[in-house]
């Protein structure tokens, strides 16, 4: 997708406006919490387990080559063919070439975050191959010409109106008088237009949760079904997915499935959830003939002994957004990038430079749920300050910030001017704000004053308050 | 090559070249013996508690079950079923063996095709290779008796299930593939486990299709079945 991360401050002023998303967040934000902790009161283990599936992870990462190796090559024994690509132009050519050997005019795809951050639709449209996203909310947001907001819930910032309003603007040859009464009638449509599309493709494009070096088999995740309509009826499935979800065995997917959907939708299993291996056997009544692995690095290998390794972890729950302050503010769109939210946060400035994503990692009020509710036990918090700190070591920031944080930092090294200087700030402010209480406007508070008042402070500082009880327990 | 540069940037990062004989031969031998981690205590219950649990979770996902006391009882049941739901009776099965066995010909008015589902089939017969108790899942892996197309493509999915078949966690379900020969059943006690015991799909599956895209309230019937209907066999194996 464009990246517009750069303009992360006024996406997020545009977003706060945006009536429709506002609605959307607050219908959506306390469902996402509310869902995700009544599946984990419900299995005892589960804190346990989130401990395991760190272990999994981390294990495999400590060892991805000979994963990797090991994966590549049962895939290969049992059919199929892997197609390493370094870059994401790699990876386009590498699909485009396989659409056009399998002489495909339409391809569907499954929900995929791999190739959206490879941005492949664009790519196959403008080469005549035709991608039809086949989740009900990737199918409106194609349709719309938008991005996905979230990583599992890619259209949750629509409205039913915005619905209704796109599919009578998109399914002409339906008739214009036609209502839809409740939601239903809104699935049934999409579920008929995509019936026709899956049946005409020629090529099955779906993503991956988890890759099996044990077996060679993809695993995708899904509810609606359309993942497998996807790579069930046509001649060809491709698997794009990337490096860094490779495990050794069924038993490690299996104890990360049991973390996976309760940490996303809060479901003990979605509905389906589906093991491919190679394309079909001598004597299968159906399923592709052939199978291929495009398997994208796109600067994940570069991670593998940073301080952001730990991040090669994520298996794409979303539940760091769904508890997050500032993304339950400003939604997706607003982060400007494939992944938003702290795990975007994270990762987006490995895959597009942190001087065209500075902000995200400062986007943050650091209180540390996502980390808490992380399936993987990724310090989302703790990777943020350490690209705050490359920004700050490749002199990034503007200088009038460079230069307060300076000047603060020059106070904070001298604690008894530091406590001198608040304390004069404080009984000063105390005073001129005592009858009104706050100051609608102070002089280098701008920030704080355009949008609340800032409370005038009541008596003595901290530190000069606790001074004096101590004095006087004695 | 690609794939000698993304594997030498990721030795690059871990700081070694590549992993020494003695260790891959460990890494080698936990992909071998392939062992389990926590599994959770609702996943360890004995037959009766896991059909019980099987059953509740099924339902809680808005699925539906029925139990019978053998595959005879099957034409019966599915005539009722599809009766209650207002659908003709009619439907196509997949040409698993203990499917061909059941006497349809007692119900001459329902009609069956052996074969894999078109978009036009309304209503399917799948055989499950097992079901999971801890979170009411079904097993059904690919095969020449098992289209995958019937587990997708009909409104309305019907699924055999013999009741000692449903095991307690996801690990004993696939414990069984590992062993299976191509008629389901164990290879004997001393088969060893396939090199390749992997179809070329297993679906897991938990309920009928849904989506909770428009506005994060779920709606059954997304691309997949609109109904899940399970029969479980208490007389089969």
């Amino acid at each position: 997708m464009l990246e517009t991360s750069t303009e992360f401050k006024q996406n997020a002023v545009g977003a706060m406006a945006d009536a429709g998303l506002q609605k959307a967040l607050a219908r959506a934000k306390p469902q996402f919490a509310k869902k995700r902790s009544a599946a984990v009161d419900k299995l005892p283990e589960f804190e346990a387990l989130r401990e395991t599936a760190k272990n999994i992870k981390n294990h495999a990462i400590q060892h991805l080559d000979y994963y990797l190796e090991t994966y590549a090559a049962a895939v290969e024994k049992s059919g199929g063919t892997v197609h390493w690509c370094s870059t994401a132009e790699d990876a386009r050519q590498a699909v485009l070439k396989i659409c056009r050997e399998a002489g495909a005019r339409t391809v569907t795809k499954g929900k995929s975050m791999v190739t959206e951050e490879i941005a492949l639709n664009d790519f196959l449209e403008a080469n005549g191959v035709t991608p039809v996203e086949t989740d009900l909310g990737e199918y409106i947001l194609q349709l719309r010409h938008e991005p996905p907001s979230h990583i599992i819930g890619p259209a949750f910032h629509l409205n039913r109106e915005d619905w209704e309003d796109t599919f009578r603007k998109s399914h002409l040859d339906l008739p214009v008088d036609r209502i839809f009464r409740e939601r239903r009638d809104i699935l049934t449509e999409a579920r008929g237009k995509l019936r026709e599309k899956f049946i005409a493709a020629d090529v099955g494009i779906t993503g991956a949760n988890f890759l099996i070096a044990e077996t060679g088999s993809s695993v995708i995740v899904t509810n609606e079904g359309n993942g497998d309509l996807t790579q069930t009826l046509p001649r060809t499935h491709i698997v794009v997915t990337s490096i860094e979800k490779v495990v050794p065995t069924i038993e490690d997917t299996l104890s990360l499935l049991r973390v996976l959907a309760r940490s996303a939708t809060g479901q003990d299993m979605s509905v389906y959830t589906t093991f491919s291996t190679g394309g079909a056997r001598p004597g299968d009544p159906d399923g592709p003939a052939a199978y291929h692995v495009v398997l994208v690095d796109n600067g994940r290998s570069n991670m593998v002994g940073t301080e952001f390794q730990d991040m090669l972890r994520c298996i794409r729950c979303a539940a760091c957004m769904n508890h997050c302050p500032v993304y339950g503010a400003v939604g997706g769109h607003a982060y400007g990038s494939t992944y938003p939210g702290p795990m975007g946060a994270v990762l987006t400035p490995m895959l597009v430079g942190i001087e065209n994503a500075g902000h995200l990692p400062n986007a943050s009020t650091f209180c540390g749920k996502c980390e808490s509710v992380c399936p993987v036990k990724i310090p989302l918090p703790n990777l943020m300050r350490h690209w705050r700190e490359r920004e700050f070591e490749r002199h990034l920031q503007p200088q009038t910030m460079r230069a307060g944080i300076a000047l603060w930092a020059w106070f904070a090294k001298r604690p008894a001017l530091y406590r001198l200087a608040t304390r004069a700030a404080a009984l000063g402010l105390g005073r001129l704000g005592a009858k009104r209480g706050s100051f609608a406007r102070l002089p280098f508070a701008g920030g704080w004053t355009d949008g609340r008042d800032f409370p005038a402070p009541e008596g003595d500082t901290f530190f000069a308050r606790y001074a004096a009880a101590q004095k006087d327990k004695k | 090559m690609t794939r000698q540069a993304i594997i030498g940037a990721i030795q690059r990062g871990l700081k070694r070249g590549p992993l020494p004989a003695d260790q891959r031969a460990m890494l080698a031998a936990r992909i071998a013996s392939h062992p389990r981690h926590i599994i959770p205590a609702r996943g360890q219950l004995g037959l009766a508690g896991r059909i019980t649990l099987f059953t509740e979770y099924v339902e809680r996902e808005f699925g539906t079950v029925d139990r019978l006391a053998s595959l005879d009882d099957v034409p019966e049941a599915i005539a009722r079923y599809l009766a209650g739901q207002n659908l003709a009776p009619a439907l196509v099965a997949s040409p698993h063996p203990a499917l061909q066995t059941i006497p349809f010909a007692s119900k001459p008015m329902l009609s069956v095709r052996f074969g894999v589902s078109t978009p036009a089939d309304p209503v399917s017969l799948q055989h499950a290779f097992a079901a999971i108790a801890e979170t009411g899942t079904l097993m059904l892996p690919s095969g020449p008796t098992r289209p995958t197309s019937n587990n997708l493509l009909p409104d309305n999915a019907i699924v055999v299930l013999p009741a000692s078949r449903i095991v307690g966690c996801f690990e004993d379900a696939f414990d069984l593939l590992r062993l299976a020969g191509p008629d389901d059943k164990p290879r004997g006690p001393k088969a060893k486990p396939r090199e390749s015991f992997m179809p070329r799909n297993v679906m897991l599956v938990t309920g009928p299709s849904r989506s909770a895209d428009i506005e994060q309230t779920l709606e059954l019937g997304a691309h997949g079945p609109r109904r899940l209907h399970v029969l479980i066999i208490d007389g089969e194996s």
